[in-house]
């Protein structure tokens, strides 16, 4: 019920306050009613729910956490490499700075 | 590098982020000196964690207690029955998201009641009843609001258009309900009838998009008020480790805290366009039955009085049934949402209870928990 789609904003008509937004190909219609004015521009991500864009999505938030799970990857990874009797106190303090 | 669409779908599925996770959270859970048990509210969330068999990722001492959060599944027979009645009027073309479609009311579901003639249509925007009232302009379309906080601004949306227009002939039937109220009364049910429900969930995996709309700032008072730690997470199952982990590191810090995982899309105060609008049609109800759980005070919303020549309760107030009507005796839906019983313990699970012929609110959207393990309950024997 909740679920919603990342979307990208390809158009904007500021008439009938309507986005068409491509979903992974598929091109729809979406209001703008929840949205401040203007807020909104060709080529924003956007959140889309039962016909209405509820929000933008923050690109920097997004590539952080991305940037973020990369880190985890390879410290998980290391840790399971590295011998356990050494590895434990400098994955601890790895994590740590990560998060 | 600069993000592309594909990367908010598929990197926050990536096998191998989840299974770092997984490793993570095992290692720390080894420093906790209690078992936590974590209710994540939403059904999306339930889904994600039954669908990416995220419990068995999880060790011994990590349980789930799946929550209430499915607006179908806790839609009260009394509610169901009046959306029936109404699509029986002549002259009446009552509009519904799909979702609703094989809610079982005590007459039968709307999709029984279009078997029998009923005009009842299943849209995918609420924004689709001004074409239909356009269309019908003879005809009275009923639009049955369901959903919680992610889904009311947009029948709110649906009000403002159709004043801005002065459509005259769209009504609204409204069953908008809202998630710190069950939160609460999960926590610390004030019913005197269910005095023992109590203690069993110590930390919440928010709801990814209520949040969205109603800020994190509403889950404020539950590391506060009720010292229960909340982490805002997003649908995907990356996203859901990641809270995971989160809530765990605050029990090992002795932390009790409101997060937000979720941070590329929610805010502490949320979208405040959209709560305006809310705020313009909508007050809450004094009680709002809820399926399997009961009367929770302050739980519902209701069109504002001013707004009453739109509400279809008002409209059709005299053939609207009044009657309480009870849950299904052998049902023990209420329990599951509590977190003192699993879909399996259920004497009717998966024999007279199934998806295709629900008995009780867990069972009748994919988003319920004893839906979920239908679907994927197999997958959890270790």
């Amino acid at each position: 019920m909740c679920l919603s789609i990342p979307s990208k904003v390809t158009k904007i008509d500021t008439e009938t306050n309507m986005a068409t937004v491509d979903t992974m190909g598929v091109s729809r219609d979406a209001a703008l009613d929840l949205m401040e004015d203007g807020d909104v521009k060709i080529g924003d991500y956007v959140l889309l729910h039962i016909g209405f864009v509820m929000n933008k999505i923050d690109e920097e938030d997004a590539m952080i956490s991305l940037d973020t799970y990369k880190e985890i990857i390879e410290i998980m990874e290391k840790e399971e490499s590295d011998d356990n009797s050494l590895s434990s106190d400098l994955t601890r303090e790895d994590r740590q700075k990560v998060l | 590098m600069e993000i592309e669409l594909k990367n908010l779908y598929d990197d926050f599925r990536d096998a191998d982020t989840i299974k770092a996770y997984a490793k993570m959270i095992k290692e720390d859970a080894k420093k906790l000196e209690n078992p936590i048990n974590i209710m994540e509210v939403c059904g999306g969330h339930t889904h994600t964690i039954m669908k990416y068999g995220i419990p068995q990722l999880m060790p011994e001492n990590i349980n789930f207690i799946h929550g209430p959060g499915c607006p179908v599944c806790i839609m009260p027979k009394e509610r169901i029955d009046h959306a029936y009645v109404l699509s029986m009027q002549k002259n009446v073309i009552l509009v519904t998201l799909g979702d609703m479609i094989k809610v079982p009311g005590s007459n039968g579901s709307l999709q029984d009641a279009r078997a029998k003639g009923a005009d009842v249509r299943f849209v995918y925007s609420p924004l689709d009843c001004i074409k239909i009232a356009k269309e019908n302009p003879t005809k009275k379309v009923i639009f049955f609001a369901i959903g919680f906080e992610t889904t009311t601004p947009m029948t709110a949306a649906l009000i403002n258009t159709v004043i801005k227009q002065d459509i005259k002939n769209v009504l609204l039937h409204i069953n908008h309900v809202t998630v710190p109220e069950v939160m609460k009364e999960l926590i610390d049910s004030r019913d005197i009838h269910v005095d023992s429900y109590n203690n069993q969930i110590d930390a919440f995996l928010g709801p990814s998009h209520v949040s969205v709309i109603s800020g994190s700032k509403i889950y404020e008072e539950f590391p506060r008020d009720y010292n229960r730690p909340v982490v805002v997470s997003g649908f995907e199952p990356v996203d859901v480790m990641q809270a995971i982990s989160m809530l765990i590191k605050q029990f090992i810090e002795n932390r009790c805290e409101l997060e937000v995982e979720y941070n590329r899309l929610v805010s502490y105060d949320g979208n405040i366009k959209a709560q305006e609008l809310i705020e313009k049609y909508f007050e809450k109800t004094d009680l709002f039955k809820w399926r399997g759980l009961g009367n929770i005070e302050k739980s519902g919303l209701k069109l504002k009085s001013q707004y009453a020549q739109y509400d279809a309760e008002v409209a059709y107030k005299d053939i609207l049934p009044i009657e309480e009507i009870e849950d299904h005796k052998l049902c023990i839906c209420g329990d599951i949402l509590r977190g003192i019983a699993s879909p399996p313990e259920c004497t009717i699970f998966g024999t007279a209870c199934k998806p295709t012929k629900p008995i009780g609110s867990c069972m009748v959207s994919s988003e319920g928990a004893c839906a979920a393990y239908y679907k994927y309950g197999n997958l959890l024997k270790k």
